[in-house]
C-alpha cells in the first residue's frame, strides 16, 4: 500500500513550474553555484585585464602618425624593437639590475627568515610585522629616503665630509645602477621574506630532527633539508621581486641617473614626451614576453636542479 | 639546560644579522622625520636645529590636501570593490567544486605577477579608445584590479581557516544560504574582510606606476608628492607630510596585523 | 499517508563523484522511532548518505522520502532533519545559548518559549548553567551535548548523527553511548546514526545497515546480524570469526552434512536456499562458540583435534590461537575467564580437542 503512493509520486512528478525546477536543478549543482559567485570577480578582472591587454596588443601593430593612429597592421614596432640599440641596451641593462636585484634580496632575506621561522619562539608575530611594515609605507617616500642617503649633498657623503674622511662628496653614490638595486633591494624585502618564511616554517620540525639523528651536522642538515624543502619560498620570492622591479620607473627616475634609466622609462615616455603609443606597447609586449620567458625558465631550471640533487 | 629543542637552539650570529637587517630596513625610512623637523632647507647633515615649520607650512598646502582627499576616496572604494569581489571568489573557490579552478585562480592572481607598468599602459589604451576621459575614476578601477589578488588570498586564508560544517550546520539549523551568510559566515571572516580591507586600501594610498598614467587632471597623492620631488625647495613639505604617512600607515598595519593573526577558535574535537 | 514502517524510505538511491561511486543503488526503510546505524569502514558510503538525507549533497539517481514526502528538491534548510555533526559544529562566535536558539528563528517561536526550550534543551543533556560558555570554554564531551541540544531542540523528525562519538575517549564514550540511548528513547525521534565502530552499533541500534563500498550488504537488528549474517563478508565485520570451506554432501531434514576442511565431514542447520547437495560453501563460528578440552568430550558434540599456537590474555576472557591439521588459518577460540568452557593445561604446543554444536555452526554462500 504504502509502495504503491512512493511509486506513483516518484513516476508522475507533480506539475512543477519550470522556474523551479530549474532551480532545483542549479540547486543541485554544485559548479554552477560557485560559478555565480565567482562571476563578478572574473567579470571585472576580464574588463580591466584581458581586455585592455588585447587592445594593447592590437595596438602594437599599429603606427602613430601624429596625434592619431595607422590602423594599417605592421611589425615595424617590434623590429625596431630588436634593431635599435639603445632598446636592446635598456631591456638588457633592466634584466640585469632586476635580477642582481632579486638574487641580493634573496640572499640577504633567507638568514632573516630562516632566523625568525627557528629562532623566535616568542612574539614571532611581532617579528613579521617589524619586517613588513616599512614595505606598507609610501614607495615614493622609500625611495626618496634613498636619495636622501645616497645623493651629493646626502647623509653619507655629509656624514664622511663631517668626520673629515672625504674632502669632496663621492659622486658614484648616486645616479648608478648599484644606487638602483639597493634602493629597489630595501624597496622589495618584505616580497622576499614572506614567501621565505612561509616555506620554512612549513617544514616539519621533526624532518629535522631525523636528519640530525642520521648523522648530519648542522651544514650538511641544511644542504640536505631545509634548504631544498624551502626552495619554493625561494623561487616564489626571486620572481616576485624580479618581475615588477623589471617594470619599476620610479626608481631609475628618482636614483638611477643617465645611467640608471630602465626600460620602463623608455615605455613610459612614449606614452609622455615621445608620444609613440604603438612602439611603447610593443616595447611593452617585448618585456612582458621576455620577463615570461625568463621567469618559466628559471622556474624549470631550478625545479630540474632540485630534483637532481634529490 | 635550554628550554627548546636541540633544532631550535638559539644562533647568536644569526641575531646580530637579524638585527643589521632590521636596521637596513628601519634607519632610511627614519630620515624622513628625522629631517622633517631640521631647520635647514637643504637635506643634508650636519643638521641645524629644531623645528616644526616644515609641518605648518605643510598644513598651509591646499594642492596637498586636495590630493591626500583624492588618494583617500580613491582608496576607500577601490578597497571596499576589491574585498566584495574577494569575498565572493574566496567564498567561491573554497566551498564548491568548481571545473577549472586552478586556471581561474592564475587569472585572479596574475595581476601580482604582472608588472603594474604593463597594466597601466594597457588600461590607459582602453580608456582612451574608448572615448572616456581620464580621472580618479580609472585609477579607482586600476586598483581594484591590482588589489583584488591580495583581497582573495586574505580571504581565503580565513575562509579555509573556518570548517565548513559550520556553514552546513546553519543551514541544517533552517537558515537561508543569505541567513547563513549574514549569521555565521560574515561574523567569522569579518577579521579577514577588514585586514583585506586595510591592505588593499594601503595598496591603493600608495600607488603610483598605474596612477601616473591614469590620473587625469586630479593628482592622487603619489602623483602629487611626485610633483613636489623635483623642486628641491618643496622637500622640506614633503618629508614633513612623509613623516606622518608613515606614522599613519605604521598604525593601520599594526592594527591590520592584529587582525590577521586574530584566529577564529575552531572547533576542534577533545579538550 | 505513510505506515510507521517507512518513515524513512530511500529508493534506488546513488552518489557518484565523478567516476567514484560513493553510494551504489541503495534501497531501504526506517521506521519511526528507531535507533538505526549505519555501518561501515570509512569511504563506504555511510556519511555520504546521511549527508544525503541532510540535504548537503543531492542523489545521483533515486529518491529520499522522510515520512512521505520527496526530499530531491528540499533544501537542507527546509527538511524536517536535524544533524550533529562530526566535530560538532558548534558556533565559536555564539554562546551556548545562541547555539541553541540559532535554529528557533526560523520555527516562529515567540521569545519567551525560545528561553524556556533552551533552558528545557539543556536540562536535557545535562549541562544547566553552561549557557554563557562559548565551545572554546566546553570539553569534547559537554560540545557533543551542545551539538545534540541544538540539533534536537528544533523537534526534527529525524536526528542524523556523523559519528558524533568518534572523537571521544573510550571510557567518555561508553558513557556518551548509554546517554544516547536512553535519550533516544525518551524523546522518540528516529535517530539515523552513521558509525565505524561495530561495537558501538550493537550496543546502541534497533537495527543496522551495514555498508561497503556503497552497497548495502544487510540490514538486520544486532541479534540477526550477530547470528545470523548473510554473508561472509558481514560476518567478517561484525565481530571475531572463524571460517572454513566446506561442500554439502546432502541436505536432509532442514540439515546439511558437509564436507569442511580439516573438519571433516559435519552436520549442520540448513536455513538457506544455496545450501544445496554438492554446492561449495562457507562455515563459520565464532571463537566463544568453540569449546577447548584435554580428552574428547562425551555429549556428542562434533570435534577435531588441534594444536595450540598462541593464547592472549584479554582480561574478560583468554583468545586461543589453534591449528588443525588440513585448514590453513588457525582457529581463535575465546575462553571466559570463568572457564566455563575451558579446560586446565592449555599450555602451548599442547594437543587437545576443539568441540561445537551443531547449531552454532553458521552456513555461509561463498562469494
Amino acid at each position: 500500500m504504502n509502495e504503491t503512493t512512493i511509486e506513483v509520486s516518484a513516476l508522475a512528478p507533480s506539475p512543477k513550474s519550470w522556474g523551479r525546477r530549474l532551480y532545483a536543478w542549479y540547486l543541485r549543482s554544485d559548479a554552477l553555484k560557485g560559478f555565480t559567485l565567482l562571476s563578478p570577480t572574473l567579470l571585472v578582472m576580464g574588463l580591466t585585464m584581458l581586455i585592455p591587454f588585447g587592445i594593447m596588443v592590437t595596438i602594437s601593430f599599429w603606427a602613430q602618425i601624429g596625434f592619431e593612429f595607422d590602423t594599417t597592421f605592421t611589425l615595424a614596432n617590434y623590429g625596431e624593437g630588436v634593431e635599435q640599440p639603445l632598446y636592446r641596451a635598456l631591456l638588457l641593462r633592466s634584466l640585469a639590475i632586476s635580477g642582481t636585484c632579486a638574487v641580493v634580496t634573496v640572499l640577504v632575506s633567507y638568514p632573516m627568515a630562516y632566523y625568525v621561522a627557528f629562532h623566535v619562539h616568542k612574539h614571532k608575530m611581532t617579528w613579521i610585522i617589524l619586517m613588513t611594515v616599512p614595505f606598507f609605507t609610501s614607495y615614493l617616500l622609500r625611495v626618496f629616503a634613498w636619495k636622501v642617503i645616497l645623493g651629493y649633498n646626502g647623509v653619507i657623503n655629509s656624514g664622511l665630509k663631517g668626520l673629515g674622511l672625504i674632502e669632496e662628496p663621492l659622486a658614484f653614490l648616486l645616479y648608478s645602477p648599484t644606487a638602483v638595486v639597493i634602493t629597489l633591494a630595501h624597496a622589495w624585502a618584505a616580497f622576499a621574506i614572506l614567501p621565505i618564511y612561509i616555506s620554512l616554517e612549513k617544514i616539519d620540525r621533526s624532518l629535522l630532527e631525523a636528519a640530525t639523528d642520521l648523522g648530519d651536522g648542522p651544514v650538511k642538515r641544511f644542504l640536505g633539508v631545509t634548504l631544498p624543502l624551502s626552495m619554493p619560498g625561494v623561487i616564489a620570492a626571486t620572481l616576485m621581486i624580479f618581475i615588477p622591479t623589471v617594470g619599476d620607473y620610479v626608481t631609475p627616475a628618482l636614483v638611477g641617473g643617465p645611467d640608471g634609466i630602465m626600460i620602463a622609462n623608455l615605455i613610459q615616455a612614449q606614452f609622455g614626451l615621445v608620444n609613440n603609443w604603438p612602439m611603447g606597447a610593443a616595447l611593452a609586449i617585448d618585456m612582458m614576453v621576455v620577463v615570461a620567458v625568463i621567469s618559466l625558465l628559471y622556474i624549470w631550471l631550478t625545479r630540474k636542479i632540485t630534483e637532481k640533487i634529490a | 639546560m635550554t628550554e627548546v629543542a636541540y633544532i631550535d637552539r638559539p644562533s647568536r650570529a644569526l641575531y646580530f644579522y637579524a638585527i643589521l637587517y632590521l636596521g637596513f630596513l628601519y634607519i632610511p625610512v627614519l630620515f624622513l622625520p628625522m629631517f622633517s623637523f631640521n631647520d635647514n632647507i637643504y637635506i643634508a647633515f650636519p643638521l641645524k636645529g629644531f623645528t616644526t615649520k616644515w609641518y605648518m607650512e605643510m598644513f598651509n598646502n591646499q594642492p596637498m590636501w586636495a590630493a591626500l582627499n583624492n588618494s583617500f576616496n580613491v582608496a576607500c572604494v577601490s578597497a571596499a570593490i576589491a574585498t566584495l569581489l574577494g569575498l565572493f571568489g574566496a567564498k567561491a573557490v573554497t566551498r564548491y567544486r568548481i571545473p577549472g579552478e586552478k586556471p581561474i585562480i592564475f587569472v585572479i592572481m596574475l595581476p601580482m605577477v604582472v608588472p603594474y607598468i604593463i597594466m597601466g599602459v594597457a588600461l590607459l589604451i582602453l580608456i582612451t579608445q574608448l572615448g572616456f576621459d581620464l580621472s580618479l575614476y580609472t585609477v579607482t578601477m586600476a586598483h581594484v584590479l591590482i588589489s583584488v589578488p591580495f583581497a582573495m588570498a586574505t580571504l581565503i586564508s580565513r575562509f579555509e581557516g573556518f570548517d565548513q560544517a559550520l556553514e552546513e550546520a546553519s543551514t541544517d539549523l533552517g537558515a537561508s544560504p543569505l541567513s547563513t551568510f549574514w549569521r555565521v559566515t560574515l561574523p567569522l571572516v569579518f577579521p579577514g574582510v577588514l585586514a583585506s580591507f586595510l591592505l588593499c586600501f594601503t595598496i591603493s594610498f600608495d600607488e603610483f606606476i598605474m596612477a601616473y598614467f591614469l590620473a587625469g587632471t586630479d593628482p592622487t597623492l603619489p602623483i602629487f608628492i611626485w610633483s613636489q620631488l623635483r623642486f628641491p625647495l618643496r622637500l622640506p613639505g614633503v618629508l614633513a607630510l612623509g613623516s606622518l604617512i608613515l606614522v599613519v600607515s605604521f598604525v593601520v598595519v599594526f592594527f591590520s596585523q592584529w587582525l590577521r593573526s586574530y584566529r577564529v577558535e575552531k572547533t576542534q574535537p577533545g579538550i | 499517508m505513510t505506515s510507521n514502517n517507512d518513515f524513512v524510505s530511500l529508493t534506488d538511491v546513488s552518489k557518484h563523484f565523478g567516476s567514484v561511486v560513493a553510494v551504489d543503488h541503495l534501497s531501504f526503510t526506517i521506521s519511526r522511532g528507531e535507533f538505526f546505524s549505519l555501518l561501515g569502514p570509512s569511504g563506504c558510503g555511510k556519511t555520504t548518505l546521511l549527508r544525503m538525507l541532510a540535504g548537503f549533497e543531492s542523489p545521483t539517481t533515486g529518491e529520499i522520502y522522510i515520512d512521505g514526502a520527496p526530499m530531491s528538491e528540499v533544501p537542507p534548510h527546509h527538511r524536517p532533519t536535524n544533524m550533529v555533526f562530526q566535530n560538532y559544529a558548534i558556533f565559536p562566535h555564539l554562546n551556548v545559548r545562541a547555539n541553541l536558539a540559532y535554529g528557533l528563528r526560523y520555527d516562529k517561536i515567540e521569545k519567551a518559549e525560545v528561553g524556556r526550550r533552551v533552558e528545557e534543551a539543556l536540562e536535557m543533556v545535562k549541562l544547566p548553567g553552561f549557557g554563557n560558555r562559548r565551545s572554546n570554554e566546553l570539553s569534547g564531551g559537554e560540545r557533543q551535548r551542545v551539538a545534540l541540544a541544538r540539533a534536537l531542540i528544533k523537534r526534527p523528525k529525524v536526528l542524523l548523527l556523523d559519528e558524533p562519538l568518534g572523537a571521544l575517549d573510550k571510557k567518555l564514550r561508553e558513557e556518551m553511548q548509554l546517554e544516547l540511548r536512553a535519550l533516544q528513547e525518551s524523546v522518540g525521534i528516529t535517530f539515523i546514526f552513521v558509525t565505524h565502530d561495530q561495537e558501538e552499533a550493537l550496543t546502541l541500534s534497533t537495527r543496522i545497515a551495514v555498508m561497503t563500498r556503497g552497497k548495502a550488504l544487510q540490514v538486520a537488528s544486532p541479534k540477526d546480524l550477530y547470528n545470523h549474517p548473510v554473508s561472509v563478508e558481514v560476518a567478517d565485520f561484525i565481530g571475531q570469526m572463524n571460517f572454513v570451506e566446506a561442500q554439502v554432501m546432502d541436505v536432509r531434514n532442514g540439515e546439511a552434512v558437509l564436507d569442511a576442511t580439516g573438519l571433516g565431514k559435519i552436520t549442520a542447520p540448513a536455513s538457506s536456499d544455496f545450501v544445496q547437495k554438492g554446492a561449495n560453501i562457507i562455515v563459520a563460528i565464532r571463537p566463544e562458540k568453540l569449546i577447548l578440552s584435554a580428552e574428547r568430550r562425551s555429549d556428542g558434540l562434533g570435534a577435531v583435534q588441534c594444536t595450540i599456537k598462541t593464547s592472549a590474555y584479554l582480561g574478560d576472557r583468554d583468545h586461543f590461537y589453534v591449528s588443525v591439521d588440513g585448514c590453513e588459518k588457525p582457529f581463535a577460540v575465546a575462553i571466559a575467564e570463568t572457564g566455563a568452557n575451558s579446560d586446565q593445561s592449555l599450555d602451548r604446543q599442547s594437543i587437545v580437542w576443539l568441540s561445537w554444536a551443531d547449531e552454532s555452526l553458521i552456513l555461509l554462500p561463498r562469494d
